[in-house]
């Protein structure tokens, strides 16, 4: 399996990219350091002749310079770089958690619904319908400021890390459904298969035939299926900040630069090429990961 | 073991034996719209040290028969004894103690072997789950395991998909010794494997059962396999039994038809040289969700008239059997399996 990933051209360098992406993530105050910048200094407004009367940057190409490697944002001023690198660390915090929450969440419920069938399943079916029905971009955008008045009231500001919470707990929530149904098929079909039977006439508990006979068949679907998620937590979770019922001010975040870029972008494209570049390639190579995981895992693609 | 029996004694005992699996319909609501008769009121004994041949068409009910015999699916009806003791209804942990004693032997070498499983996991897994400590250790235990059925005792780190199907049916038979059972429940172990291996196996099966004394109930579709393995046969037609006795009673005396036309499809059933009747038999199965009235075989019986239709014939011991030996027919044939006058064919169709 792991050979046969190596061989993978594609998915080896895909999976070198993502890995930098979150050593970015991890390491995101070190980089600021060694740099010698940071998020949310407004350097445009603290110094003279970086910015022009317009609040745009002097310099040509959004300000990109030996010292400002991405350019300045226009108006406030601050390093791009290093917004970059913190809005990447907030959104890959958030879509991280909310993944590891969605793949535990679905673990948990398809398995349980396809081992114990009947009833059980038949509930738990429902509900993954229910939930399926919310469209997912819009219930996102109604529910998010619900939940934080459930939490703040509405004339309070809202603190940081309760929208980080908010937001990991809003995209768990409506996010989790489609890999316990994966999974309940899958179970469905492996519980029939007569190795269950057989731990069964020796006696195996239905923890063990799930821990030692069911979910290392269920390993491929689980891993293949995360890989596709996180990225495109990712982009909910930066459309969310766009829409502005994610992050805001000033905590640095992926999505929101988008948001920002989009007003200047007619004078200054710059300030939208970097975290939209960073975006692209991090989807792209997330995917092509995903991919190679399944073409590793899957005996039948020949490699 | 505490509460030895001994070569003869009755071992596990079925006694009106009944599975009926729900058919769902409906709409909205889906309920229970019918039932699949899939065993219908079996008696059957096997005794210690025995091996007992149960021979029936596909989908006449036998592998449910042995899972319900090893206790994977809850009877309908009728009663389980192992030892004397009463498991028809035991739950997971009333069945432990029993449980090591009762293995079984899968038909498809391909699902009975956990692909992500090493042999060594697969054959030692029992061992685990009943906390069973051999001396030497459960490696070494596996070890030996596999040299009995056969295997390379190195292969113990390989995954079942480096195997061939004979192969794999053996690791199952490992992983079936591996709690030294009193009885195994073989489900038509051989019927997957190309007919060269298959011998192989069967004789592996019988070496084992004579040299470890265990009991065997031997699952097969038609009646050449059980031939040479089985003291004891039942024939099964569409979840009843409709004859059971020792093998020669059967193999050369059979009273049901149905035996009959059994045996006529065996190569070889007897001796060379003496004139083998022949029998075909038109037509399918009929469904087990509606089985014919009276006598289940009848739509298919060359035999049979109004009264078979109207009563259901009891399984007794008839005129002229043996002690042991008993049928479930109101007309039956006379005891020999010679030429007839004629042979019986059915269907025009397929006679040529
Ligand atoms: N789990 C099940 N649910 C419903 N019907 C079943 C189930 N298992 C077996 N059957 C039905 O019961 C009948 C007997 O099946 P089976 O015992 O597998 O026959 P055999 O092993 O003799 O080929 C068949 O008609 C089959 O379709
Ligand atoms: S009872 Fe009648 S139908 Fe049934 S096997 Fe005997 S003769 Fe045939
Ligand atoms: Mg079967």
């Amino acid at each position: 399996m792991w050979r046969r990933f190596k061989r993978d051209r594609a998915g080896v360098l895909s999976a070198y990219v993502v890995l930098f992406f979150f050593l970015v993530a991890v390491a995101a105050p070190l980089i600021s350091k060694v740099y010698g910048k940071d998020a949310t200094t407004t350097y445009g407004l603290n110094e003279q002749g970086l910015l022009n009367e317009f609040g745009y940057p002097v310099k040509p190409n959004g300000g990109v310079s030996g010292r400002f490697w991405f350019g300045i944002e226009p108006t406030l001023g601050r390093d791009v770089l290093s917004q970059l690198v913190y809005g990447i660390r907030t959104s890959l915090l958030i879509a991280t958690a909310a993944t590891v929450l969605c793949v535990l969440t679905g673990v948990l419920v398809g398995v349980t619904a396809g081992y114990l069938g009947g009833r059980t399943d038949y509930f738990l079916g429902r509900f993954i319908d229910l939930l399926l029905a919310f469209p997912s971009q819009l219930s996102f955008i109604a529910f998010t400021p619900v939940v934080y008045s459930l939490f703040v009231s509405p004339e309070k500001e809202t603190p940081t890390y309760l929208r980080v919470v908010t937001l990991i707990l809003v995209l768990w929530v409506l996010g989790w459904m489609g890999l316990a149904r994966l999974l309940r098929g899958q179970v469905l079909s492996l519980r029939e298969r007569e190795f269950v039977e057989a731990a069964k006439v020796t006696g195996a508990s239905p923890w063990r035939i799930i821990s030692k006979e069911l979910l290392p068949n269920l390993w491929t679907p689980i891993l293949v299926q995360s890989t596709l998620m996180l990225p495109s937590i990712v982009t909910v979770e930066a459309g969310l900040s766009f829409i502005g019922v994610g992050i805001v001010e000033p905590t640095p975040d992926w999505g929101r630069m988008f948001a920002n870029g989009a007003h200047y972008y007619e004078s200054d494209i710059t300030y939208i090429f970097f975290p939209g570049l960073a975006m692209i390639v991090f989807v792209v190579a997330f995917n092509l990961l995903g991919d190679s995981v399944r073409d590793a895992f899957d005996p039948r693609t020949g490699r | 073991m505490s509460e030895q029996v001994s070569p003869g004694e009755p071992l596990l005992v079925a006694e009106g034996l009944t599975k009926h699996f729900p058919v769902m319909g409906g709409f909205p609501f889906r309920r229970k719209v019918g039932a699949v008769q899939a065993v219908d009121g079996i008696d059957l004994t096997v005794r210690a040290g025995e091996s007992f041949g149960l021979v029936g068409e596909s989908g006449c009910g036998k592998s449910t028969t042995g899972r319900l015999l090893t206790r994977l699916l809850e009877p309908t009806a009728g009663r389980i004894t192992y030892q004397g003791r009463d498991i028809t209804h035991a739950s997971r942990t009333e069945l432990a103690p029993v449980r090591a004693q009762i293995q079984m032997i899968f038909q498809d070498p391909y699902a009975s072997l956990n692909p992500r499983q090493t042999v060594g996991r697969i054959v030692s897994g029992p061992m685990e789950i009943n906390g069973i400590h051999p001396a030497g250790g459960r490696e070494a235990r596996v070890r030996e395991l596999l040299e009995t059925v056969g295997l390379n005792p190195e292969h113990y780190n390989r995954f079942p998909h480096e195997f061939s199907g004979g192969q794999r049916q053996r690791i199952g038979v490992a992983r079936a010794l591996a709690l030294e059972p009193r009885l195994v429940v073989a489900d038509e172990p051989v019927s997957a494997l190309d007919v060269s291996i298959q011998a192989q196996v069967v004789n592996l099966l019988r070496s084992l059962q004579r040299e470890l004394g265990i009991a065997f109930l031997f699952i097969a579709h038609d009646l050449a396999v059980v031939r040479h393995f089985s003291q004891r046969v039942a024939v099964m037609y569409l979840g009843r039994i409709v004859e059971v006795g020792d093998r020669d009673d059967i193999y050369r005396r059979p009273r049901h038809p149905y035996t009959h036309a059994l045996l006529s499809a065996v190569p070889e059933a007897l001796s060379a040289g003496t004139p083998r009747e022949r029998i075909r038999l038109a037509g399918d199965v009929p469904s087990p969700i509606s089985p014919p009235s009276g006598c289940r075989f009848r739509t298919r019986c060359w035999k049979a008239e109004p009264r078979c239709g109207a009563e259901e014939p009891p399984l007794v011991r008839l005129e002229g059997n043996a002690e042991g030996h008993l049928t479930a027919c109101h007309f039956p044939e006379a005891g020999s399996t010679t030429a007839r006058t004629q042979d019986v064919v059915l269907d025009p169709a397929l006679s040529g």
